[in-house]
């Protein structure tokens, strides 16, 4: 019976006292993606693996694995465009987010 | 057999809360709360405790950190008065609603405007909807058993609320009595170790304390809270019953002198019953049925321990420390009336607003009063249900 | 101080999933915060977007001990975790070194908690307080705070026919602190990040309070491209209405000078709170504005000489 599903709500008698969160990072579950109208693309090519769009993500939405950049995570990115305009490779362009386009 | 002592109530709340040794103490001075924090922090000084003692720069600051400290999992403790209690206001809501177990001792000063520094219940009656747990004191003796008693309700896992224990301003903060304490080693005891559920100061387990509630969570969360408060009913009687026996001196929910068989009873709270109980003697001596009930818990109102005790009066006069404008009475009137109101046979109820500011109640005031309340059960119709006592007019 | 990609490998003290706007300032200033440091940080947050963002219950982007009290407490609060945390190691319950850290808005740091910070830093309790400045009560609908600049639109200062926006300059409350004579004090920015992760380790290390103030661009608020907001931060700098240096002991220094000082009227262009500044008729404004900039900037070299 997960406290994060956000479809259900349960009882008073179910929840922690006080409005204490009782274990830290359960925002993860809450999925921000689908805020986006546009998404950035990568191009692993132009990629310099500088890590500038790591650092200045406000939604930890650039995956690294092993100190190297290996894509985005769709499930949180709200498509800002910070990272397409920081990069100072042009490696990560802005497009109108799938859901969107047809 | 405890120490005797004839000192003020302040000193005596001072060594309560030097027996208790808390981990951290926040607090403010405001009269006559002031002596207090000045015992304390010269135990402090010289190294007779253990606390951590914060001279905070407001009120609000103090009941904030005390919200931090007992967060982080520390016991806390605080006193203030009056506007002092008015500025931590929004504060006390917090530390109740997030289940704190802070214990604060208020005494009772009139609230500003104009300015008065002098004892009247209005501070303490203005924080009765904030979810803290008040407990009235009538003695220094009381104030130091409340305090006591007051850290292991509010720990009590089944209640995890904030308590505040009051004592009347001047009259009882810096009048000179007898009180007699504990051992060191019993207190200690009675109150063992604050264990608390969560705490910040475990960053291997991070919680998040004090989340934003939508619409969707806060009733709950809120319900919770009334649930802690219906369960202090029964861990107050059962912590009073410990403390009884520890102590040697009854701790009951109120005080009933010559109560049983009275026709008539008068309801005080606080040092007031002092001075009404030497005319209940007066009056019980010339053969007049009269009585006295001295409530000691506010919050958890005890509506159905009260009410038991009062049904089978005639008359029962109320005697409110405090206004509430508008309201149709005192805060302690309407509360007995609406417990009254389940009876089939009820007493007549009325209501004196007295003491306001600090003005003196004295024998003869107590006296006419209960003179009033005995024509009225003797079947006079012309009187007023809600008026005021000792005022110039 | 680690490289990107060794800051890469920690583990995220903060979290996706918050609910902050799309290009908010301050998850990113927050997010390098707790990736400059190594050790255990509790904090304490006071009302604001980020407070009310990041912990709805019953999701919390914090992997770290939080607590919320009320909008101008948070420093109050920390003071007294702080405070049981050094009763508890006086005690020995605990040996471990843990940071104490209040945040709070503009709004927060500068208006209705102003006292409750100089009481904390007064007392010389151990701890940081990071203040994220975007320049206005962002969270209830950009109403104007003493740390909107000079001329700014706010709902609550508003441009008008009779007035130009916000009439009083903005608050300095990072020297109102430095005067504090606490150990270590700084302004900082998110997109100088080595420079703001070298200030928070060395806030974290000083004994006794810290105070580290950071521009927090909002898109909402400035009026600008949710995408805009590390190259608003950059040029803020650059243009030195938000100059980058700390306090150490009393000494001043400038961290970053920039190699090119750029025309504050050139940052104002690009917010639309500043819109108004460009209609005919305001130029004396744009050039009241640039002399207070260079005022401030001469005065700010004069001091870090001393």
């Amino acid at each position: 019976m997960s406290m994060f599903d956000v479809n259900k709500k349960h009882g008073w008698k179910d929840i922690p006292i006080g409005g204490i969160i009782p274990e830290g990072g359960t925002a993860t579950k809450y999925k921000t993606g689908e805020w986006r109208t546009e998404r950035p693309v990568w191009d692993k090519e132009k990629c310099s693996q500088c890590m500038l769009c790591f650092i200045f993500c406000p939604d930890n939405s650039i995956e690294v694995k092993d100190e190297k950049m290996v894509g985005i995570d769709y499930e949180h990115c709200k498509g800002c465009g910070i990272c397409a305009k920081e990069c100072p490779r042009a490696a990560i362009c802005m497009e109108t987010d799938p859901k969107y386009s047809e | 057999m405890g120490k005797k002592f004839a000192q003020t109530g302040t000193t005596a709340v001072a060594l309560a809360m030097k027996q208790i040794n808390p981990d951290v103490v926040a607090a403010y001075p405001i009269t006559p709360q002031t002596a207090i924090v000045q015992d304390f922090a010269l135990f402090v000084a010289n190294g007779e405790v253990d606390t951590e003692l914060i001279t905070v720069e407001s009120e609000h600051s103090a009941m904030s950190a005390c919200v931090g400290a007992s967060a982080a999992g520390a016991r806390v403790m605080t006193a203030t008065s009056s506007n002092g209690l008015a500025f931590m206001w929004e504060v006390l809501y917090i530390a109740s609603g997030l289940r704190l177990p802070i214990v604060m001792v208020d005494v009772n000063r009139a609230l500003s405007g104009p300015i008065n520094i002098h004892c009247d219940h209005s501070d303490s009656m203005g924080a009765r909807d904030s979810g803290w747990i008040q407990i009235f004191s009538e003695t220094s003796q009381d104030a130091y058993d409340n305090v006591i008693q007051a850290v292991r309700i509010a720990e009590h896992k089944d209640v995890m609320l904030p308590v505040m224990v009051m004592m009347d301003g001047f009259i009882i903060s810096h009048g000179i009595d007898m009180f007699e304490i504990l051992e060191d080693d019993q207190v200690k005891k009675f109150i063992g170790e604050y264990k608390p559920g969560f705490a910040l100061l475990n960053p291997g387990k991070p919680v998040t304390m004090g989340a934003f509630d939508l619409f969707d969570y806060y009733f709950e969360h809120k319900r919770q809270q009334a649930e802690g408060m219906e369960n202090a009913r029964q861990v107050i009687v059962e912590i009073s019953k410990r403390y009884s026996d520890l102590s040697g001196r009854k701790q009951e929910l109120y005080r009933g002198y010559y109560l049983d068989d009275a026709e008539i009873a008068v309801v005080a709270l606080g040092s007031s019953a002092g001075t009404i109980r030497d005319v209940v003697d007066e009056m019980r001596a010339e053969g007049h049925k009269v009585g006295l009930m001295s409530p000691r818990v506010y919050r958890p109102f005890p509506n159905v321990d009260y009410a038991e005790a009062l049904k089978n009066k005639l008359v029962v006069g109320v005697l409110d420390r405090s206004d509430s404008f508008g309201g149709n009475g005192g805060p302690l009137y309407t509360e007995l009336r609406s417990a009254l109101y389940e009876y089939e046979k009820r007493p007549k109820i009325i209501d004196r607003i007295y003491g306001l500011g600090g003005r003196d109640f004295k024998a003869e005031d107590a006296r006419s009063y209960l003179d009033e309340l005995m024509e009225i059960a003797g079947g006079k119709k012309q009187y007023s249900a809600v008026s005021y006592l000792g005022v110039r007019e | 101080m680690a490289t990107l990609k060794e800051l890469t490998k920690k583990e995220a003290r903060f979290t996706c999933g918050h609910r902050m706007c799309p290009g908010c300032g301050a998850p990113i200033i927050f997010r390098q915060v707790l990736l400059a440091i190594d050790e255990p940080v509790i904090v304490g947050v006071a009302t604001g977007c980020l407070e009310v963002s990041t912990t709805i219950f019953p999701f919390t982007s914090w992997n770290i001990p939080y607590i919320h009290n009320a909008f101008e407490n948070a420093a109050s609060t920390i003071s007294g975790a702080e405070t049981a945390y050094r009763a508890f190691v006086k005690k020995g319950k605990i040996k471990d070194k843990i940071h104490f850290m209040a945040v709070g808005g503009d709004g927060a740091s500068y208006d209705i908690g102003l006292q409750m910070i100089s009481g904390a830093f007064e007392r010389g309790h151990d701890m940081v307080y990071v203040c994220y400045d975007n320049g206005a009560y962002m969270n209830t609908g950009i109403q104007r705070s003493s740390a909107t600049p000079y001329c700014a639109n706010t709902t609550t200062s508003p441009v008008g026919t009779l007035v130009p926006g916000k009439l009083q300059k903005k608050k300095d409350l990072t020297k109102i602190f430095a005067a504090h004579n606490i150990p270590y004090v700084a302004q900082a920015s998110p997109s100088h990040w080595k420079d703001l992760m070298d200030k928070v380790k060395k806030a974290f290390d000083a004994e006794g309070p810290a105070f580290l103030n950071v521009i927090s661009p909002c898109p909402l608020g400035w009026r600008c491209d949710q995408s805009e907001t590390i190259a608003l931060a950059k040029e803020a700098v650059t243009s030195c209405f938000w100059p980058l240096y700390e306090v150490e002991n009393g000494k001043y220094r400038i961290t970053y000078k920039p190699r090119e000082k750029t025309p504050v009227a050139d940052w104002l262009k690009k917010q639309g709170r500043f819109a108004h500044l460009f209609k005919p008729g305001n130029e004396h404004l744009l050039e009241e504005i640039q002399a207070y900039v260079d005022a401030e900037w001469e005065q700010l070299q004069k001091l870090a000489e001393l």
